[in-house]
């Protein structure tokens, strides 16, 4: 059979939307968010190396709303990620993986997300402001 | 489990998926108490000037702490971004060059951290 004779399953616009794919969906899209974070890392630590002059660049950029901005936006991924990736780690153990189990800790993780969010800039505007 | 034909053409597994399976977790464990570290460092340095940001990053426990930080980054990216490639490209030649691309753009930038951090700790302590 030619694969353009095939019957397809619907398509993805068909499904109703839950927590359980939209949270496994985001985890990859905040990995791929954070390896380009992981650039901006390395472009500030090679601006540190650098000298004044290098690092005021990055440090304008980073203090202007595009950085603020992208930092924001890799706060928010670091964390999903991290709490998310943690979620996975448990999976692999066997563990909760039951429905009732995978949405309570979906939803724990986005609180933790939030949560952590908050505390870091709060921590960070308290830190820039003293 | 591979059926005769399977074997016979030389499908099926390349006996590489557990590595890549262990190596993701591993850095990732890793990850998890570096990247706290970090942040928290982070917000501790948030305005700092050029000085204040290489002295911290030259002491020997952040050096140290920022190598292993960028060695588990770039290995975990380079072996999640691989996952992702080899979920939506199917087009052979493209997927393999990009997941070599990924591999080489990942290491590039691993080493550039790297550098940067012993550069910074080496100019300190002469």
């Amino acid at each position: 059979m030619r694969s353009a004779d095939r019957p397809l399953s619907p398509h993805l616009q068909i499904y109703r939307w839950q927590l359980t794919s939209v949270l496994s969906i985001l985890h990859r899209a905040a990995g791929v968010a954070l390896s380009a974070g992981a650039i901006l890392l390395v472009w500030w630590l090679v601006a540190a190396a650098s000298g004044p002059g290098a690092y005021d660049g990055v440090a304008d950029f980073l203090g202007s709303w595009l950085g603020l901005l992208m930092l924001f936006g890799w706060t928010v991924s670091l964390f999903y990620h991290l709490c998310n990736g943690i979620r996975h780690l448990v999976w692999d153990t066997g563990h909760a993986l039951d429905l009732k189990s995978t949405y309570l800790g979906g939803w724990l993780v986005v609180g933790g997300t939030a949560l952590l969010t908050v505390i870091a800039w709060v921590a960070g505007i308290s830190s820039w402001a003293s | 489990m591979r059926s005769p034909l399977g074997r016979a053409v030389g499908l099926g597994s390349a006996k590489e998926g557990v590595e890549h399976w262990w190596l993701q977790r591993i850095t990732a464990v890793a990850l998890v108490p570096l990247s706290l570290w970090f942040v928290i460092a982070i917000i501790r340095l948030v305005g700092a000037d050029v000085d204040t940001v290489g002295y911290w990053v030259g002491r020997p426990l952040p050096a140290i702490l920022l190598v292993l930080l960028l060695i588990a980054s770039f290995y975990h990216a380079a072996l999640g971004l691989q996952v992702v490639i080899e979920d939506y490209v199917h087009a052979e030649l493209t997927k393999l060059g990009l997941v070599i691309t990924v591999r080489l753009v990942c290491f590039a930038f691993a080493v550039a951290g790297i550098f940067a951090v012993l550069s910074i700790a080496v100019g300190m302590s002469s």
